[in-house]
């Protein structure tokens, strides 16, 4: 495997993936349409749940549902242990030494706002430059206009060549007086890695910080912070088998402290006056409000699922179904049927964007639906990225560890229906 | 569920493979207009031309889908020679379509008496009413009202 800085040195775990017994874990994939079992092949957007995670939400609320950080009762201390416990899992599973590192935010884009809320506007004034990639997810541009807007900071992008991988030529003159790269490690729409590690450290050469957007990092591959050597990093559980309403930032501790608080409000403080307050340590510093504590539950029961699972072994089942997609596809629909992204699936994720005849992805998708094969169609949050292809939307088939050769079977012979159906 | 065969009839298909009215006027003197679907992507630019009352000339740009472009292609037909007062009168109709089953979708109550299209006087749908199978599918009938909402951007530019 070469895919990437953070997954070259453990391989010696051999596991493999019995998809079988996984799909049994996903109540969703037991539904049928029309007689039809679901094949899901929407992750890149949000996985499904297995029941070990629904299970460890329902039995906190069952046993030990209190509000944290504050009961000295048995069950709110139980709770605020759990929560923590969450913590530490997460930070294990990243390769964070210090959980305290870890802040929970809704989302990986609330993470990425408060990068840019709270570290942008104190490290970032009118001149200076933040760089960005051609490939980022909304999440990853968006925040960064707004401080453009408020503050006259500079936006700059490093392209993205014709083989869907992002152009490095002029990357020590782009780099030349940024203060803050922010990069996503995998790209949603085209599947590309960028050579995070090469990037990383010439930031670092130039004196910039990086910020890596893990959203479809750390749902496929192992992850580790320290090795990558980024400063801040961001994910989302519910692209990871986790609820929706988690995700995080990890950052390392000197950076955290140099942060003013995001949101203020209980939970956040150390002391509080009529004319003033201290705020809390990192993390809590950024965790105003009740938070989502189940949801942290939820996910750490993710963490653990994965970690069962093995990283490498997930990793290893996406490498293999990605090349067999590409060449069912391709073998089955010629020259009928476009690929985006990298023609080499050791070296991307399994995130299939594509093209169709002539037939709009919005109709694809629907005739698709018909068959209860779930893609998606659209502009996949990275309008900047969809006008760089010269395309309005795609259609995207994204794998995971749930799916198999049949899933792509599934979707070759319904794609074979929307050729049908349209005649051509 | 319903069949593929509600949503794209045949017409809508033909309207799609062969757009009429295909093209951007130059502007100005055409008014003009641009519609986004935020969700997929679609792009419709609608540009016309009107002399005295009447809409003489009408075009439709941009890309989409099959819906959101046939719409669009029959909307150009239905439009062009009528007066400014009748494209509006037509937008409503068909608006009211889309509605009418959108709430029949959630509270499968009777048809909304103000939102009927028999009641909005003069406005013959003709070759829309193939559009009428868009309603099943809720979340296309966006697809098939962004070039109305995008004329009726046109003709609020026109009159202002
Ligand atoms: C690369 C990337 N970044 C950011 C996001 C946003 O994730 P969320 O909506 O969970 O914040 C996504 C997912 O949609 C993504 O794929």
């Amino acid at each position: 495997m070469s895919a990437g800085p953070m997954n070259d040195s453990r391989t010696n775990d051999s596991r493999t993936l019995d998809v079988a017994t996984i799909r049994a874990d996903f109540p969703i994939l037991e539904r049928e349409f029309n007689g039809r079992r679901l094949v899901y092949l929407d992750s890149a957007a949000s996985s499904q749940k297995p029941r070990q995670v629904l299970e460890a939400m329902d039995r906190y609320y069952e046993t030990t549902h209190a509000n944290v950080h504050r009961g000295v009762y048995q069950i709110a201390a139980d709770a605020t242990h759990q929560f923590e416990a969450g913590r530490a899992a997460l930070a294990r599973f990243i390769g964070a030494s210090d959980p305290e590192e870890i802040v929970f935010t809704k989302n990986v884009t609330e993470a990425i706002n408060l990068v840019a809320h709270s570290w942008g506007r104190t490290h970032l004034a009118e001149g200076d430059a933040v760089l960005l990639t051609e490939i980022e997810h909304h999440a990853n541009i968006v925040p960064w206009l707004q401080l453009q807007q408020e503050r006259g900071i500079e936006l700059r992008y490093i392209p993205v060549d014709d083989d869907f991988e992002l152009d490095l030529t002029d990357l020590d003159r782009l780099l030349d007086g940024v203060k803050l790269v922010g990069i996503t490690a995998m790209s949603n729409v085209l599947g590309t890695i960028p050579p995070l590690r090469r990037i990383i450290d010439a930031a670092h050469a130039a004196g910039a910080l990086v910020l890596v957007d893990g959203a479809q990092w750390v749902p496929h591959l192992p992850t580790d912070v320290a090795e990558l050597d980024c400063d801040f990093f961001g994910f989302t559980g519910h692209k990871m088998l986790g609820p929706t309403g988690i995700g995080g930032l990890w950052a390392r501790r000197e950076i955290l402290e140099s942060m003013p608080p995001f949101l203020g409000g209980g939970e956040m403080i150390r002391d509080v006056r009529l004319d003033g307050f201290t705020p809390n340590d990192i993390p809590w510093r950024f965790e105003a409000g009740t938070p989502p504590i189940a949801e942290v539950i939820g996910l750490h029961a993710a963490i653990d699922y994965l970690d069962a699972l093995g990283m490498d072994a997930v990793r290893r089942h996406e490498v293999e179904l990605t090349t067999y997609a590409m060449e069912h596809l391709t073998g089955r629909f010629g020259d009928r049927i476009t690929i985006h992204g990298p023609a080499d699936p050791t070296t991307r994720g399994g995130v299939l964007s594509f093209a169709f005849g002539d037939l709009h992805p919005h109709d694809i998708s629907q005739v698709l639906d018909q068959e209860a094969v779930c893609v998606r169609a659209g502009h996949h949050c990275a309008k900047p990225l969809m006008r760089r292809m010269g395309v309005g939307a795609t259609a995207r088939a994204s794998l995971y560890l749930y799916n198999d050769e049949s899933d792509v079977d599934a979707l070759g012979e319904a794609l074979a229906s929307a050729s049908d159906f349209f005649a051509f | 569920m319903p069949g593929l065969e509600d949503l794209y009839r045949e017409i809508i298909l033909d309207h799609y493979r062969n757009p009429r009215n295909r093209g951007e006027l130059e502007s100005p003197p055409a008014h003009r207009a641009e519609g986004f679907n935020p969700l997929c992507g679609d792009e419709i630019v609608v540009t016309l031309l009107v002399d005295g009352d009447t809409v003489t000339d009408l075009k439709i740009g941009g890309q989409g889908c099959s819906i959101s472009q046939s719409s669009a292609s029959m909307m150009s037909a239905a439009v062009k020679g009528k007066s400014v007062a009748e494209a509006r009168g037509l937008v409503k109709a068909f608006k009211a379509m889309m509605s009418i089953h959108e709430a029949e979708l959630d509270s499968d109550g009777e048809p909304d008496e103000v939102l009927d299209p028999e009641a909005e006087p003069g406005a013959k749908l003709g070759d829309l009413e193939a559009l009428r199978g868009v309603v099943k599918f809720p979340v296309r009938i966006k697809c098939a009202t962004l070039s109305w909402n995008t004329l009726v951007n046109a003709l609020d530019d026109l009159e202002s």
